[in-house]
């Protein structure tokens, strides 16, 4: 329930789109992926993602979602996807059954962001991750200056009201990979208009202005 | 007249039993005996069947739809027996999900069943009277491989989808395991990978209904004359009660009483859901015979294909090809959706292509036979994804 909120939220707010009206982050998260991969999209809402993975990347997709609502509406458009939560429904899985595991906008909602991420990596070869940056200047100048949990285009809910438990900055999801032992492969952060940022910056500049960030992770060796 | 009327039960049930009316028949004999679980062989055998539909050049638009355990062959016609529509006809027929435009549908009445498979009302070649209890113990994954001989006969060699709800989804899941290379799409409703204790002490109340009514002659009633009317009469409304649920019978009955203003103070059926318990139990003893209500239920109450596989029931699926599409609604309790739930853990573990959709519904475990919108739009998106990876998408005629 509370991962479909987030992701039709954000899809009719403020997300930016590429012409032909797809999602700036679902694009590069799909640019991650391999063509023809298989692949499994953890908190898929109602599947735009997967459906963006089928006809540009041409992968063998399979989706879970939390809401009952976001799921049925994926498999009445023949997507291959289960009612499900990330949280207790991961450990189901056999080692190595994907290529690519995918959390779009889907960690920060987790119970055990931690225990997800491990089981993504175990799951699958890689894992690709995409979430709100806690570290961006507004929501800093927000709880620095005004004093009051931050609310943006981009996460527009109230501290009461919000499927968002656990917020990490830029630096923290890299403090995490670290712990779980994940290996960064590439990484990139996105401005408020959804574009990337530049690539040769350091880490401090992505932490402070890029809005969303999408991390492509593989096992450390 | 007590006489004249159980002569007539006994030859229409015969009838219907050995010549379904309005019905396919195939005949196996002596050379292609049915190798049953119980170690015997059933021989000769028959299946009566329906298809709807027309099966296209490459024979690859078949979709098998199995019934449930009181079903039968008439799936999207009208009922030779009681006059009343095919089972399944919100779901099967011209435009509807599972698109008698688009796809060749065959719907096979079960083995153990009383429309024309061979079951115990039918007549034993070797004594020509009806089998009785000497009809050898029939489990699911007989009535599959019977089903399977059908289609060998049909010279189709791979189903474009095989579907069906309860018992129904219980052969859905037995054809997906024995046979992964001839099923492309599984759609089982409503069902489990196996039978569980509550659900087999249910039937067994049944049964024991069945049983204790002295009508039954220990099985005999066909051929000494009489009926066991009262005990499946009792055995259908406990099982009704099942297919039911507690907010369902609120909303239709609650404590209405039936055409009178006052209770009796007597054990008349004052209650309107009392009144539509003895309608259902009346009106299906003149369409099931009570024997073959025994040999389902145990066929059902037998199932476990974790059994069958080391005690994993992704064993079943490993490396299976077909892609599944598994459903259940919220207020069933019967096969309730951790039932479901354990079906979709075990195609993952065995990394099966599934979706998996829980409708939301006071409904029951009777839900998958109504009118629930969601149902059908599911069923047809899963389909229709289906249909475009088997390359069946511009066949509509």
């Amino acid at each position: 329930m509370m991962l479909s909120r987030l992701k039709s939220d954000l899809t009719m707010a403020e997300a930016a789109r590429a012409p032909g009206g797809t999602r700036v982050d679902l694009l590069l998260v799909a640019d991650m992926v391999t063509r023809g991969a298989k692949v499994l999209d953890v908190g898929c809402g109602d599947g735009e993602l997967l459906r963006l993975l089928g006809e540009r990347r041409d992968v063998d997709g399979r989706g879970i979602e939390l809401s009952r609502e976001g799921v049925n509406e994926c498999v009445a458009k023949g997507l291959a996807v289960i009612q499900g939560d990330a949280d207790t429904d991961l450990a189901d899985y056999p080692n190595d059954a994907f290529d690519y595991v995918i959390l779009s906008q889907t960690l920060q909602a987790t119970r055990h962001p931690r225990v997800v991420l491990e089981h993504m990596l175990r799951i699958g070869r890689h894992g690709v991750v995409s979430f709100p940056n806690f570290g961006h200047w507004k929501i800093r100048l927000q709880v620095g200056l005004g004093g009051r949990m931050p609310t943006t285009d981009n996460l527009p809910y109230a501290w009461w009201d919000t499927p968002n438990i656990h917020f990490c900055t830029i630096k923290d999801f890299r403090a995490l990979c670290l712990v779980s032992g994940a290996k960064i492969e590439r990484a990139v952060a996105l401005n408020a208009y959804g574009a990337p940022l530049r690539l040769n910056v350091p880490w401090w500049f992505w932490n402070l202005f890029g809005e969303q960030a999408v991390f492509l992770l593989s096992r450390s060796a | 007249m007590v006489e004249l009327s159980t002569v007539r039960d006994e030859a229409s049930h015969t009838r219907e039993a050995d010549e379904p009316r309005d019905s396919l028949l195939v005949r196996f004999g002596v050379d292609k005996p049915l190798k049953l679980d119980a170690g015997v062989e059933l021989s000769p055998f028959q299946v009566a069947y329906k298809t709807y539909g027309t099966l296209n050049a490459e024979r690859s638009n078949a979709i098998l739809v199995c019934h449930a355990l009181t079903g039968d062959q008439h799936v999207a016609s009208q009922n030779p027996v009681t006059k009343k529509p095919g089972w399944w006809e919100t779901m099967v027929g011209p435009g509807k999900p599972i698109d008698t435009e688009r796809y060749f549908i065959i719907c096979p009445n079960v083995v153990g069943s009383c429309m024309g498979t061979t079951g115990p009302s039918s007549s034993n070649s070797k004594t020509g009277k009806p089998w009785g209890l000497e009809h050898p113990v029939v489990t699911i994954r007989d009535t599959v491989r019977a089903q399977a001989m059908l289609l060998d006969h049909l010279r189709i060699d791979t189903v474009f989808a095989v579907a069906g709800g309860s018992m129904g989804g219980m052969q859905v899941l037995q054809w997906a395991a024995s046979y992964p290379d001839r099923v492309f799409a599984a759609l089982p409703i409503a069902c489990a990978t196996r039978h569980s204790a509550q659900n087999i002490a249910f039937h067994e109340v049944g049964r024991q209904a069945v049983m204790a009514d002295p009508e039954w002659r220990g099985g005999r009633y066909l051929v000494e004359g009489t009926n066991p009317r009262r005990g499946l009469a009792v055995a259908r409304m406990g099982a009704h009660i099942t297919y039911l649920s507690d907010a369902a019978l609120h909303r239709k009955f609650g404590r209405k009483l039936q055409d009178r203003s006052n209770p009796t103070f007597s054990f008349d059926a004052d209650f309107e859901v009392e009144s539509y318990l003895r309608h259902q139990g009346s009106s299906f003893v003149e369409r099931f015979d009570a024997n073959s209500y025994l040999y389902l239920t145990r066929a059902m109450d037998y199932f476990d294909l974790a059994a069958d596989y080391g005690g994993v029931v992704a064993n079943a699926f490993r490396g299976t090809p077909t892609r599944f599409c598994v459903i259940s609604f919220t207020s069933d309790w019967l096969f309730p959706t951790s039932d479901s739930r354990a079906i979709v853990h075990a195609l993952n573990a065995a990394g099966a292509r599934v979706s998996f959709a829980e409708i939301v519904t006071d409904k029951g475990h009777d839900a998958f036979l109504l009118e629930e919108p969601e149902l059908f739009a599911i069923v047809r998106g899963f389909l229709d994804g289906a249909a475009r990876a088997r390359g069946l998408a511009t066949e509509k005629r």
